[in-house]
């Protein structure tokens, strides 16, 4: 224990047996394999460990390195039974462990998926089933456990419109005017608001030291404007198939374009997809976007997706300067009186709340269905939105929020 | 000073400290490696309590850094007393400049803010920059390059460097997504609430005079009503208030009286949908499962 914090000499080394450096190797590897972040500098810290005497019991390594290896929740869950697995052999109970865990099942996914050809060709709709390994063995299991709804959902909910050069453009150019519209006119209003500025003593005196001290030349300080940021929650479900493609361009455009964006996809549950949706190359963003959205068209939640945002993700994505958007029909299958309820929560956390109805766009439409009733106290705007151009034309709409 | 476990075990039960098992593996990794721990885990948890802890075993002095949102340098590490200096101008007019501005540029008209005094003392102190979450990314940055060098540069003083390496502590709540830089600079613990023995325990440290039994009492109850969908889960500090109350009431055991054991909930559920799920059945059927 007297080696307190420096890095492990060559001595230090030399005395883990080469046995044990190679095995730390590739347990760190397998770390790194279930989206751990360690770094060399973890490596140096796991070996001063075991030299400090911590591998001494099993468990008190595995505590040692649980603190040393995890940065996240999900790690820290995970890891328990990663590290059995490795070092103490324990096949079952580390199984179920890491097929439970949500980093270690999301990101093999991820991975697999960044290696998948192209959907550019026709009929890649059915393909996304990765073909490789361990991640295939997973899927197909969940696969079967799904039966075949769905190979028709995906072909139901055409996710590949997104790929069109053309209409990608579009989108991204509404997204953009949208994010200056919404930014420029937050600023100005509170910029009108503010009471005053506030005096910046340490360079104002700093500035007059020349003049002997005398504050002759003020310096001020400005309060940085945060930007605002959007939220979106899209409806994937099946009545919504028609617009879905439209949308999922424009969420692409406002991930680029918005500095601050978080992007939703919900049907019966809700996926994060910001992630996802961030890659630059959309056929790729289309590939990552397939998988999650599994299960897409059939039937909505909005209640219940609503609630698990509220409950998971809110704390998190939600600042004091947040527009939520919700695109959605309001045909809610599940519990109507719950999508009221979350509605309410969700208002009093957010600054504005938007919800863009495509059936708005409709001859004589009324907001008679059951979601969108409970929904429409909570509504800040509700407008009609079913292609880009109606979502240009919102622009002044939007910018006044 | 560095401490064995066992020895890290034992300070934190004399401290009054109830600690989960891995804790005090976290606090010896912590000393060896020379990293800061940050703490995540739901409000209530006990997350602050843990670096007073830390600070009454190795008898250290604790600092505390509240972070919130547009907390900046002058707030987290120093600021010059500019009303002093200004006196000090005023005073010495008509002397040369440059002394003025070697003398009011001095020790003696820095205030130190908790950052720089972490770094300044002469033995190690327990930093504790709670609710890290709160302050803005660009704070985030900074704290890192202090948490990597221990060395602060003031232009107008130079560099100061660390006399001694404080043991820091960092609470994170969840309202922000910390970078993962933060996240791999430190060593990670997880929180969670207590289990009804350690939660019974926690009560007995606090509030000798509930007694055992209805110590595991209420640490039961509170347990069932955590199991609830609540707005807000109660927290330790919650619970304490609970068996403060209970106390001062006289009701040594809570079968005794579902009546008050009811009303006195107020001390628990903090929103008024919390109230109007657990109803006077709820309560009854929560109680009836506590031994």
């Amino acid at each position: 224990m007297s080696c307190c914090g420096t890095p492990p000499s060559p001595d230090e080394m030399n005395e883990l047996s080469r046995f044990v450096t190679d095995k730390l190797a590739a347990f760190l590897k397998t770390l790194r394999g279930a989206s751990f972040a360690v770094g060399l500098s973890e490596g140096q810290d796991a070996a001063a460990l075991m030299a400090a005497g911590y591998a001494k019991k099993p468990g008190l390594l595995r505590s040692a390195f649980k603190h040393l290896f995890s940065s996240r929740k999900a790690d820290w869950d995970a890891f328990d039974g990663l590290f059995d697995a490795f070092w103490l052999n324990k096949r079952t109970r580390s199984r179920t462990a890491i097929a439970g865990s949500p980093a270690a099942s999301a990101n093999p996914a991820t991975k697999s998926l960044a290696e998948q050809p192209s959907p550019g060709s026709g009929d890649a709709a059915n393909d996304q089933i990765p073909a490789d390994g361990d991640d295939a063995r997973q899927r197909s299991g969940e696969g079967r456990a799904e039966g075949a709804s769905r190979a028709e959902n995906l072909a139901t909910t055409d996710f590949r419109k997104l790929s069109d050069p053309a209409d990608i453009a579009e989108a991204h150019a509404v997204a953009a005017r949208l994010a200056q519209a919404m930014r420029t006119r937050l600023t100005r209003r509170d910029l009108a608001r503010r009471q005053g500025e506030k005096l910046d003593l340490r360079r104002t005196i700093h500035r007059n030291i020349s003049h002997g001290g005398v504050p002759i030349s003020l310096l001020h300080r400005q309060r940085k404007q945060k930007p605002l940021r959007l939220v979106v929650l899209l409806d994937a479900s099946g009545s919504m198939s028609l617009y879905t493609g439209v949308f999922l361009r424009f969420i692409h455009g406002v991930l680029d374009e918005f500095r601050e964006a978080e992007a939703f996809l919900f049907h019966t549950r809700l996926a994060h997809v910001s992630e996802a949706m961030k890659e630059r190359d959309p056929a790729r963003a289309l590939d990552r976007l397939s998988l999650l959205a599994q299960g897409a068209g059939g039937g909505t939640k909005i209640g219940e997706s609503l609630a698990t945002f509220n409950r998971w993700h809110a704390a998190r994505v939600i600042h004091s300067r947040t527009c939520v958007m919700i695109v959605s029909d309001g045909y809610e299958t599940g519990d109507a009186a719950l999508l009221g309820r979350e509605m309410a929560q969700l208002g009093r956390r957010c600054r504005r709340i938007v919800w863009l109805n495509p059936m708005m766009g409709w001859e004589g439409y009324a907001p008679e269905a059951a979601g969108m009733k409970a929904a429409l106290p909570h509504i800040d705007l509700l407008a009609p939105a079913h292609s880009l151009q109606s979502l240009a034309a919102l622009e002044p709409y939007l910018a006044r929020l | 000073m560095s401490l064995s476990r066992e020895d890290i075990a034992g300070r934190l039960a004399a401290a009054n400290y109830i600690a989960d098992g891995e804790l005090a593996t976290a606090i010896s990794v912590m000393q060896l490696l020379r990293r800061p721990l940050l703490l995540e885990g739901e409000a209530g948890v006990g997350k602050t309590e843990v670096a007073k802890a830390l600070a009454a075993i190795h008898d250290a002095e604790l600092i505390r850094l509240q972070c919130y949102e547009g907390l900046d340098q002058s707030a987290a590490l120093y600021e010059w007393n500019y009303q002093r200096q200004l006196l000090a101008i005023e005073a010495h007019k008509g002397t040369d400049p440059d002394r003025i501005e070697r003398q009011i540029f001095s020790e003696t008209y820095l205030l130190e803010r908790p950052l720089l005094a972490a770094i300044r003392r002469e033995k190690p102190p327990v930093l504790l920059i709670d609710e890290i979450d709160r302050a803005d990314e660009e704070f985030e940055a900074f704290l890192l390059e202090i948490l990597s060098d221990w060395q602060v540069s003031i232009p107008e003083l130079g560099t100061v460097t660390a006399k001694t390496v404080p043991h820091v502590v960092l609470t994170s709540n969840g309202t922000r997504e910390l970078s993962d830089a933060l996240r791999r600079r430190c060593l990670y613990h997880y929180l969670d609430y207590p289990d009804a023995d350690r939660e019974a325990r926690i009560i007995l440290a606090r509030i000798p005079e509930a007694g055992a039994g209805l110590a595991l009492q209420i640490a039961r109850m509170v347990a069932g009503i955590r199991k609830e969908e609540l707005r807000k889960v109660p927290g330790v500090a919650e619970t304490l208030d609970w068996a403060a109350v209970l106390v001062g009431l006289d009701i040594r055991d809570l079968h005794d009286d579902p009546e008050t054991v009811h009303e006195t909930l107020i001390c628990l559920l903090k929103t008024r949908e919390d109230s109007a799920r657990i109803t006077r059945p709820v309560t009854e059927r929560i109680l009836g499962r506590v031994a």
